[in-house]
């Protein structure tokens, strides 16, 4: 086989693993979206606030310390402890669901009826809020994060294809667990939206508030739970970034790279978030690999925005999304 | 002492009508300046039919949203099932069983209608967020129990063939079907239709006043309506409250009501002097 196509192959390859961790983030953005029709432009914030308070708690860090230390000229920054990952990340999640809890209390059930580019903005206010409070929270520094995912090159598939093909493939480990954990994630969050109680509950208030008050759902425990939900996503993308490139701000700039997954998904299609995100991640690898030599590479700073530009022409309601249909 | 004024009574078409289901009491509704209801006072009896009407803009709706909890009325106390009722939010007032539909039809849309119809089971699911991951089984059986009596009500109302159908693209009279279909999914205590024929044809009100008729028979559930539509309320009700400029005119049999003065001014108008 010439090596060109190998290569391609295996870009091909990393190219679907990169889309599931932009899948990943994409998925916090449709359940909020689906549950309460409010574009939640804080997910990728939230993301990375889920990884600043999970590698906070594993390393035993204190909470506020600059601020501590530089009023009452302390000088303390740890506890001197180390939580274990599997204890960090439930702490981090029980953080995640107060978060819920307070956005809805101190934001959104104060905007309830209000027009979606007003809900819009209040989420670009949380999101410029929460960036500024982790890093008030946790200090701004790069931050390792390990909580035992393995990582580097799979020996296993490296083996495999070197004695089939006669090309090694680089698939790095941890792309593999994302990979599995997302597949696990969108199973278990479809059959959540799909068969149980409060799947059908959030559903239903997506659909109409007062229908939903008049058949006995309370509206506040849904938006708790559904921001709660879209948190639990974060924290898993927060993870999987977090251990790829380190614990840092820009990390949140993810989140950009979930819009144009959402406008090729759909903004209400949890499949079409996955679709998306592998279209986009292979999409933008593959056309780096064949076109980005011709021009001088750096595509994939842009090719997924101009990938999203072309569907908002020819299919604005995305791959998945609820057809757009006006009744005269 | 007519024969309504006894603890129970049967009427005449054999359905037993026993004690106060729900009690309203001196309710006064404001909106700022504007009185929407002014102390008014009438109950609701186990297993009848009851209906509130009156012109337009005499504060039946209110009324009813008063009940359901939507609004919360300055002054009077709600009575239910013997007790006051404290002051609580609509989706407490519905798991209380009284369930209702709306005047301009409140479904969920984007849903079929068997999800709709299951919606309104979702108080007679039991399990939890947690306890449906753990005991699977459990929670399936909780689902076909809860399908079941969906689709009872389903095929009462004659709405097999669309049990498919995502509700936005049924015509008019059929989602108001639905949604009386997922009232009656929560198998209410009290049941509240705001104006169930309002935009109807003649056939389709028929087939309403039919299928109201039939609920109370069947299920002997108590059922609050409004209308403005005179003729089809008397048919249908025991007894009749009448609304104008949100106080209380007229409360009886229909054939009391009808022949009330203030009641036929209020409907044929009355000339000033």
């Amino acid at each position: 086989m010439p090596e060109q196509l190998l290569w391609g192959m295996e870009v091909f390859m990393n190219g679907l693993m990169a889309g599931v961790l932009y899948a990943l983030v994409a998925l916090g953005f449709v359940l909020i979206f689906k549950a309460s029709g409010i574009f939640n432009f804080s997910q990728g914030v939230m993301a990375l606030f889920a990884a600043l308070t999970l590698v906070g708690i594993m390393e035993g860090r204190v909470p506020f310390s600059h601020l501590i230390n530089a009023v009452f000229g302390t000088s303390v920054h740890h506890f001197g402890w180390n939580v274990p990952a599997f204890a960090a990340i439930l702490l981090t999640m029980v953080v995640m669901v107060a978060l819920a809890w307070m956005v809805n209390r101190f934001i959104f059930r104060h905007l309830v009826g209000q027009e979606p580019i007003i809900l819009f903005m209040a989420t670009i206010g949380l999101a410029y809020f929460l960036e500024g409070f982790g890093d008030i929270m946790w200090g701004s520094d790069i931050k390792k994060l390990d909580v035992g995912l393995p990582q580097g090159i799979n020996g296993f598939i490296d083996e495999i294809t070197f004695n089939l093909l006669g090309y090694g493939f680089f698939i790095d480990n941890l792309d593999l667990w994302a990979t599995f954990i997302a597949v696990l994630l969108v199973i278990a969050l479809v059959m959540f939206a799909q068969y149980s109680k409060h799947g059908r509950a959030m559903r239903a208030v997506a659909d109409d508030h007062q229908a939903a008050l008049s058949v006995g759902i309370n509206l506040n425990f849904i938006w708790v739970m559904v921001w709660s939900l879209a948190g639990f996503v974060a924290l898993v993308a927060g993870i999987m970034w977090g251990t790829k490139s380190g614990v840092q701000f820009s990390l949140s700039l993810i989140a950009l790279k979930a819009l144009p997954v959402l406008m090729l998904g759909g903004f209400t299609s949890i499949p079409g978030a996955i679709v998306g995100g592998l279209i986009i991640g292979v999409g933008e690898k593959l056309f780096e690999f064949i076109v980005g030599p011709m021009v001088g590479g750096a595509t994939e700073n842009w090719f997924a925005y101009v990938l999203a530009l072309i569907f908002l022409v020819f299919r604005p309601q995305g791959l998945f999304g609820e057809k757009i249909i006006e009744r005269v | 002492m007519s024969v309504m004024d006894q603890e129970t009574y049967v009427t005449a078409d054999g359905r037993t009508i026993g004690g106060v289901l729900m009690e309203m009491r001196n309710i006064s509704l404001r909106f700022g300046g504007v009185k929407a209801i002014t102390d008014i006072s009438f109950d609701i009896r186990e297993g009848e039919i009851r209906a509130i009407i009156g012109p337009n803009g005499a504060g039946k709706s209110s009324m009813l949203n008063v009940i359901s909890g939507f609004y919360i009325p300055q002054e009077g106390e709600v009575w239910y099932k013997g007790a006051v009722r404290p002051q609580m939010r609509p989706f407490e007032v519905a798991r209380q069983g009284i369930a209702r539909t709306f005047q301009n039809i409140a479904l969920f849309e984007g849903m079929s209608v068997l999800d709709n119809v299951m919606t309104g089971r979702l108080n007679h699911m039991t399990m939890g967020l947690l306890s449906q991951a753990i005991w699977k089984g459990k929670a399936e059986q909780e689902e076909i129990e809860n399908r079941e009596v969906a689709e009872k009500i389903i095929d009462f109302l004659e709405i097999q063939h669309i049990r498919k159908t995502p509700v936005s693209r049924l015509p008019y009279g059929l989602k108001k079907r639905v949604e009386l279909a997922r009232a009656l999914a929560a198998q209410p205590s009290l049941l509240l239709l705001d104006e169930p024929m309002a935009g109807m044809n003649v056939e389709e009100k028929e087939d309403m006043s039919r299928f109201i008729l039939d609920v109370n028979d069947e299920f002997g559930t108590t059922i609050a309506l409004i209308e403005h539509d005179m003729g089809v309320v008397m048919d249908l009700s025991d007894r009749v409250v009448v609304m104008d400029y949100g106080k209380k005119i007229g409360d009886g049999s229909p054939d009391e009501v009808r022949n009330n003065q203030a009641v036929i001014d209020a409907y044929l108008g009355v000339a000033h002097d």
